[in-house]
């Protein structure tokens, strides 16, 4: 188990003309080596869920534990969970700050009190996970960067804590196609490196589809649905009742049924479908 | 045919001011867009897209070069006729939290009218004409605040209506929406496209060039392609130099020709492609 939360409720502006519940009674259950992927509309939850991963929100009512981490014990020790929950936010680059690229993805590890040789050593790495060249850029400002390099500079930040746990809110939102799947091949090879349990917010299905096993489907504060993308994106009153689309292939399959050509399965990536469509000709 | 083209570029260079020695964001373009056309821009970050569309309207002025909005020159002293451009060409940008101002809808869409002393009556018209044209008429006396990202669009889009364009130049404006709500701005610039107005949609969106008529590619400041999607997207070398990548279904119509399949190479959406598919079976 990686990650146990039962019973999450979270209002913002709790007692006031203004209260808004975010969360309402959500339970869910991680395992280590799971790729998780959250979806839901703008406003239902995702992100208030995500921040309690790693304290950015406190815990109103429910229970969190992560790892042999308790948020619900008096003095969690919230040191040891941000080391272990990395967490890269929504447009990560506009929280660059330092005046190098090497003091900004240090200083996380040198918030938790690494040695210098240990800081060097895990920024070095980090830097060159995220597939650039640490001699190089070491020393430039985070600022004269590209977006895509900022991006990535931002995310070394985040994996230079060698977290256990990556969690990403919308890491490909407002990249070009080339910088998607750069993103999304970096978040696979962070999750072989040492972050085998990768959590990821999307709005984007057929990237969802493509990487996640499992998939969290949020509306109204609750969790509508986790499961399995397949089960997920083929459950059309479901998807009618909280809005969501599903991913392209997923598209095509519907429209084929509707054309009378039924599949042998129920593919949800597009090698799937490939595999599906062209299997089922030859049966014919 | 004759076509009227409203949007020329003529030799358009356009260098951001440094200190150091200045790289061309936008290189030597020359550039008619037709009246009523359905525009979009590919490239990958970087390659001067937004650029292009700030020397659109006048929001940037070619460093040689020049644009022409009906003749008119962007590059003039004259604020009127800045102004008299910027009523043409309107702009949508990515964030919808930075384009709102005011606390109320109807107010919002009135500012730019306001602004350039439209009559009252015709303010009251306007704000009608430019709601309904996105589908937001029960919204008009709520506050923005509290609209989804999809919503907050559409009343961007509806301030620029307001103003009479006939162009709409959009800027990655479905980027940060959810698949809702860049479903229901795309169908909103589709309409709008169809009573005439012109559309120049910027776009990292493969999928949103199936209904433009026109694509153009950019890559280090210069326009590299031209032509209609089928023809864009024919060409797989070119799409894999420029870092782009095919619309998804017609990924997977490759991937099934690949496999034995014979399917027409077009655009496809879901729904002509799962057509062709049956047909090819």
């Amino acid at each position: 188990m990686s990650i146990e939360v039962k019973d999450l409720t979270y209002t913002y502006s709790p007692k006031t003309p203004y209260a808004a519940t975010a969360l309402k009674g959500v339970s869910l259950h991680i395992e280590e080596g799971e790729y998780v992927g959250i979806i839901g509309k703008t406003g239902s939850g995702k992100s208030t869920f995500i921040q309690h991963l790693n304290a950015l929100i406190r815990l109103q009512s429910g229970e969190i534990k992560v790892y042999d981490i308790d948020l619900n014990a008096k003095k969690p020790d919230l040191k040891k969970l941000r080391g272990t929950v990395g967490m890269v936010m929504q447009y990560p680059e506009y929280q660059l700050f330092d005046e190098t690229v090497e003091k900004d993805v240090a200083y996380g590890p040198r918030n938790i009190g690494l040695s210098e040789g240990e800081i060097k050593e895990r920024v070095r790495e980090a830097i060159e996970l995220v597939g650039l060249d640490f001699e190089e850029i070491r020393d430039r400002s985070p600022f004269e960067l590209s977006g895509g390099q900022k991006r990535r500079v931002a995310i070394a930040g985040v994996i230079a804590m060698r977290p256990r746990v990556l969690v990403l809110d919308e890491p490909i939102a407002g990249l070009d196609p080339k910088g998607k799947q750069e993103i999304l091949a970096l978040v696979k090879k962070l999750k072989n490196a040492f972050s085998p349990t990768v959590i990821v917010v999307s709005h984007d299905m057929d990237s969802v589809a493509e990487n996640c096993d499992k998939v969290a489907l949020f509306a109204d504060g609750e969790i509508a649905r986790f499961a399995s993308p397949r089960e997920v994106f083929y459950d059309d009153e479901l998807l009618a009742r909280t809005e969501m689309d599903c991913p392209s292939v997923v598209k095509v399959v519907k429209e084929l049924d509707k054309l009378g050509v039924s599949l042998p399965t129920r593919p949800v990536t597009k090698s799937e479908l490939v595999a599906a469509l062209t299997k089922g000709g030859r049966d014919e | 045919m004759n076509y009227t083209m409203s949007i020329k570029f003529e030799n358009v260079t356009y260098e951001y001011p440094t200190d150091g020695s200045p790289v061309p964001a936008v290189r030597d373009v020359s550039l008619e867009i037709t009246d009523g056309s359905f525009v979009c821009v590919l490239g990958e970050n970087g390659s001067g897209k937004s650029t292009l569309a700030k020397l659109m309207n006048g929001l940037l002025i070619p460093t040689k070069g020049d644009v022409r909005v009906d003749g008119a020159s962007t590059n003039t002293e004259d604020e009127d006729a800045l102004f008299a451009i910027r009523k043409k060409v309107g702009m949508v940008f990515q964030n919808p939290d930075n384009q709102m101002i005011a606390s109320i809808i109807e107010d919002e869409i009135a500012f730019g009218p306001e602004n350039i002393g439209v009559p009252r009556e015709e303010i009251e018209e306007r704000i009608t004409y430019a709601l309904e044209a996105v589908g937001m008429t029960e919204h008009r006396h709520h506050t923005p605040y509290k609209l989804s990202g999809g919503q907050k669009q559409r009343i961007a889009i509806a301030s620029v209506l307001a103003m009479r364009p006939n162009t709409l130049v959009l800027d990655e404006s479905t980027a940060m929406l959810d698949p809702k709500g860049r479903r229901e701005v795309l169908n909103v610039i589709r309409e709008l496209n169809r009573q005439g107005i012109t559309i120049v949609l910027i776009t990292h969106y493969m999928e949103e060039t199936v209904h433009a008529d026109r694509v153009i590619v950019m890559n280090e400041g210069s326009i590299v392609m031209d032509g209609t999607p089928e023809r864009i997207f024919g060409n797989t070398e070119a799409i894999r130099r420029y870092h782009l990548e095919l619309p998804i279904s017609d990924y997977l119509a490759e991937k099934l020709r690949e496999a034995g399949l014979s399917l027409p190479h077009k655009i496809y959406d879901e729904k002509s492609l799962a057509e062709e598919i049956c047909r090819s079976k």
